[in-house]
């Protein structure tokens, strides 16, 4: 038996978006979630005694203001430690390349790379702002007259109309291509170009080279209309934002229990009939929402026997593939970078000396193999946020790149030799860093798809890429948040427009349940 | 048995005794075997069928073998009808749909044993039947190749193969399967057929096909037992209101243009679908057909004249409502049959219509317009198609 109105599988930070906006419009909802604490990627956990981190993304990039002011986050506790911090490409000699807003600073950077990179971001930021329009809203479909839908789709070719004949020209012709071309196109500089690159491959399973590149790199600078010129860090790390966002839900009636781990979605006859967790407890509803991946709602959670088999093709064609590992140190002391004043030592540090470094790095995990020489994007946020940290002492946030789901022979064989990899790497730029290291953990794929509950270990809960996203995300018959399970909604970062911590996902899907189900 | 060379049409386990046999030497392409489409003379095959004996090579038949714990339930999914009801050693003729309810195709379900299954199917279907798989506990394997099959159809055909020693046979009921020796090695018969009469299909490993073939013919010979070809099946399939796949319908998987795909419902095959059970491919977009109303109706067509109407428009007060998609002058019934697919709401029985009939003599072309008349029921239909025991005609 249940009181429920709603029943939602998973408590990530789009679950908790969307719970929020259905607790509000009065439903009562009951969010269930398998892990200890509510926020999913959004966390913050202890890895060693006394040391912190954000365990899986790392900054805060593109959080939609709409999520913001609807939550109340500020008013809930929230609180920025930094933002609109720098990117630094280091370098082993110490001349590091900063990119600050649009200005770019040292390496010898060219007057015409300067001049380039103002011009290509103005651009982008044309292009950033038609998709923003698009994730603002469910993704319309192309072949049903519904009215909305057609609102969306004009809005969309009235937005490329309105770039005018040569941008538009330009997004249509790039947005199919990759980084490499474009940054060859428009660049000089080895370390910038690969800096932007890195933009548009960062949890992705793609190279420079791979196509759809320049899609997520557009995807990324959507956070530039949120207003985050650069990245930002939490007070607290990003379980803050968990933190805010479960107060604003508590505050909004929504009921949470964490290690509840859902064992099935149940349906009768193609509808949704409640869920039953893995203590046998088991929960009536009519309105099931899903916070946890395509993938593994359907094939798990439902089951393919309850679906029909062209869905079910629809679900093992998604593409989840990672090559994204992270890993966390605790240091005795802050580590030195050759070159880097101590004011950079806070903002984001990346290790991405060109394109064909990062292509390379890349080609490893096509085999699945680990990088020789990965690429990283390196956080210490104890520099901006002491506390996470014993007095004095320091933790590394890095997204390193690649890694493979499984590397041959399991990754008990390999975990020390790739985290030797990665440490030789940044000693290569922080000389000593080996010896302030106390602590280590690394989080391959596999690890991040067990702790976050993503197939693939797949951020997005699916590859960002052309072929799915908008009305072709998660796949065609889920697109607007709606399932082939009447009553059954996802609400995750497998749906349109996907993850990176924008919420919006949650936001849309809580906007679709409401105008499909009616007001409470 | 494959081909020299890969353009080359595949044979038969049954081919050298085929050849031999097939005087026309008139062949044609069966998903990619070569098959006769006659022997020696189609009317004379056609009622070698009607009267005597017809033997015919469906060994391009598409065969597939579901075996494991969820056969039934992979079953129950993947087809439109109730897989439970048909017990062991039946054979059910069924349909099966994709997600948007469309038909894939239609073929017969074999129960062979416990957890044990045959699909017989004309479409080629092994992707469709793997992709199905994904969540069941079964093994899903094609079998074209390891199983050789005949057809044996018409009112002597009990008493031909009993004469080739498949003693109580004539107990056998219609869609039951029954097991003999064959010297030595399983053959496996089945009341079942695509002719509308009685008869029975022979399955067996294909190094036995060439001794079948001649025992049969043998044994058969007293009962004036003859092998017939396409022409001569197209003609009794078509009298007693069998559809064809390719033919009457596209299979939804090799359709190209929207809406060119047929529903259960519009191939007058709502029998055979099962709304009641929770879950199969097709339900949704069933129930939902269901509800809206179909967009089209098959109707088996009595047309007047003799004149078959083959790819005749269907009108109604000289307006474009149909279309033929099967025809033929029907020797047994006397009836010139026209098998359409109808524009709702036509179709009821009874509804007269008219057929435009183009033919030519010496490129010299005519239209007909012939009234026809939607029928309640195929036009051949005998008593012994059912009786069991089978009479020795």
């Amino acid at each position: 038996m249940t009181d429920y109105d709603v029943l939602m599988v998973g408590a990530g930070h789009n679950g908790l978006v969307c719970a929020h906006a259905l607790a509000k419009s009065g439903r009562k909802v009951l969010m269930l979630e398998a892990g200890d604490v509510a926020g999913g990627c959004a966390a913050t956990r202890e890895f060693a005694p006394g040391f912190s981190v954000s365990s899986c993304a790392q900054w805060l990039t593109q959080l939609s203001p709409r999520v913001m002011d609807s939550m109340s986050l500020v008013d809930h506790g929230l609180q920025f430690a930094a933002r609109d911090l720098a990117s630094v490409s280091l370098a082993e000699d110490g001349d590091h390349l900063v990119l600050r807003g649009a200005k770019l600073e040292g390496a010898n950077i060219s007057a015409e790379d300067q001049l380039a990179y103002e011009d290509f971001s103005a651009r982008m930021m044309r292009f950033t702002k038609i998709l923003a329009k698009a994730f603002s809203t469910r993704a319309p479909k192309l072949v049903e007259s519904n009215f909305a839908d057609r609102l969306t789709l004009i809005k969309l070719g009235l937005g490329l109309k309105l770039l005018g004949k040569n941008d538009m020209n330009d997004l249509m012709r790039i947005i199919l291509i990759n980084m490499y071309d474009v940054m060859e196109e428009n660049f000089d500089h080895p370390r910038l170009k690969a800096l932007l690159s890195l933009d548009g491959m960062l949890g992705s399973h793609m190279g420079p080279r791979s196509p759809n590149t320049v899609f997520g790199y557009l995807y990324r600078r959507v956070g530039n209309l949120f207003g985050y010129d650069g990245p930002a860090q939490l007070r607290g790390g990003m379980g803050a934002l968990a933190d805010a966002m479960v107060a604003s839900c508590k505050a909004a009636g929504v009921e949470i229990r964490c290690g509840e781990a859902v064992a099935s979605i149940d349906s009768e006859a193609g509808q949704v009939t409640g869920v039953t967790l893995a203590s046998g407890e088991q929960f009536s509803g009519k309105l099931v929402v899903s916070n946890v991946d395509p993938v593994t709602t359907f094939q798990y959670l439902v089951g393919y026997r309850n679906l029909e088999t062209g869905v079910v093709r629809s679900v093992s064609n998604i593409r989840n593939k990672s090559g994204t590992a992270k890993l966390h140190l605790a240091l005795s002391g802050l580590p030195s970078f050759a070159g880097l004043s101590a004011e950079l030592t806070g903002h984001r540090l990346v290790i991405a000396p060109d394109m064909n470094y990062a292509e390379r790095a890349f080609n490893a995990v096509k085999y699945s193999e680990y990088s020789k020489e990965p690429v990283m994007d390196i956080s210490i946020p104890t520099v901006n946020d002491p506390g996470l940290a014993p007095d004095g002492q320091h933790v590394i946030s890095a997204i390193v790149q690649f890694a493979p789901h499984e590397p041959e022979g399991g990754w008990d064989g390999h975990r020390q030799a790739f985290t030797d990899i990665v440490l030789d790497l940044l000693e290569r730029y922080a000389p000593g860093i080996r010896g302030l290291v106390t602590a280590s953990e690394l989080l391959t794929p596999q690890d991040l798809e067990k702790e976050f509950g993503m197939t693939g270990g797949h951020w997005h809960h699916g590859e960002l890429s052309l072929d799915q996203v908008m009305m072709m995300r998660p796949f065609h018959g889920a697109n607007q948040y709606s399932t082939p399970v009447n009553g059954l909604y996802l609400c995750g970062a497998g749906s349109h427009p996907g993850g990176g911590v924008m919420g919006l996902a949650g936001l849309n899907a809580a906007n679709e349940i409401i105008k499909r189900v009616g007001a409470a | 048995m494959a081909g020299a060379d890969e353009r080359m049409l595949l044979t038969t386990p049954f081919h050298s005794r085929v050849a031999a046999a097939c005087e026309t030497n008139c062949w044609g392409n069966w998903k990619g075997y070569t098959t006769p489409n006659s022997y020696i003379d189609v009317e004379l095959e056609y009622f070698a069928i009607r009267s005597t004996t017809g033997v015919f090579d469906l060994s391009p038949m598409g065969k597939y073998r579901v075996t494991g714990p969820d056969a039934e339930a992979y079953l129950n999914r993947l087809i439109t009808r109730d897989v439970s009801k048909i017990r062991e050693k039946r054979v059910g003729y069924t349909v099966w749909c994709d997600d948007e309810g469309q038909v894939l195709d239609d073929g017969t379900i074999f129960h062979l044993g416990p957890n044990d299954y045959r699909i017989c199917a004309y479409a080629r279907a092994i992707d469709w039947l793997l992709w199905s798989a994904e969540g069941f506990d079964v093994c899903v394997e094609e079998e074209t190749q390891n199983v050789a099959a005949l057809a044996v159809q018409g009112p002597t055909s009990c008493a031909a193969l009993m004469a080739m020693g498949l003693s109580g046979l004539d107990a056998l009921k219609p869609f039951g399967i029954e097991y003999f020796d064959f010297e030595g090695e399983q053959l496996m018969v089945s009341r079942t057929g695509f002719t509308g009469d009685l008869g029975y299909e022979l399955w067996i490993a294909p190094e036995k096909a060439e001794d079948l073939w001649d025992r049969l013919f043998a044994a058969g010979a007293p009962h004036i037992i003859k092998p017939f070809g396409m022409e001569a099946l197209e003609m009794a399939r078509i009298e007693t209101g069998f559809i064809q796949a390719g033919v009457d319908f596209i299979p939804a998987e090799e359709t190209i243009r929207q809406g060119r795909s047929r529903s259960p419902f519009e191939l007058g095959l709502d029998w055979l679908v099962d709304l009641n059970k929770p879950v199969f491919n097709g339900r949704k977009a069933l129930l939902d057909e269901k509800s809206r109303g179909s967009r089209y109706r098959f109707a088996i067509l009595d047309v007047a004249g003799n004149k078959p109407a083959n790819n005749s428009f269907i009108l109604k007060n000289g307006k474009q409502v149909g279309v033929v998609t099967s025809a033929a002058w029907c020797p047994t019934a006397k009836t010139n049959v026209a098998l359409a697919q109808l524009e709702m709401p036509h179709g009821a029985i009874g509804e007269e219509l008219v057929a435009e009939i183009y033919y030519q003599r010496e490129l010299h072309w005519t239209k007909v317009n012939a009234p026809c008349k939607v029928l309640e029921s195929p036009v051949f239909d005998p008593p012994r198609r059912r009786q069991t025991p089978a009479l020795p005609y």
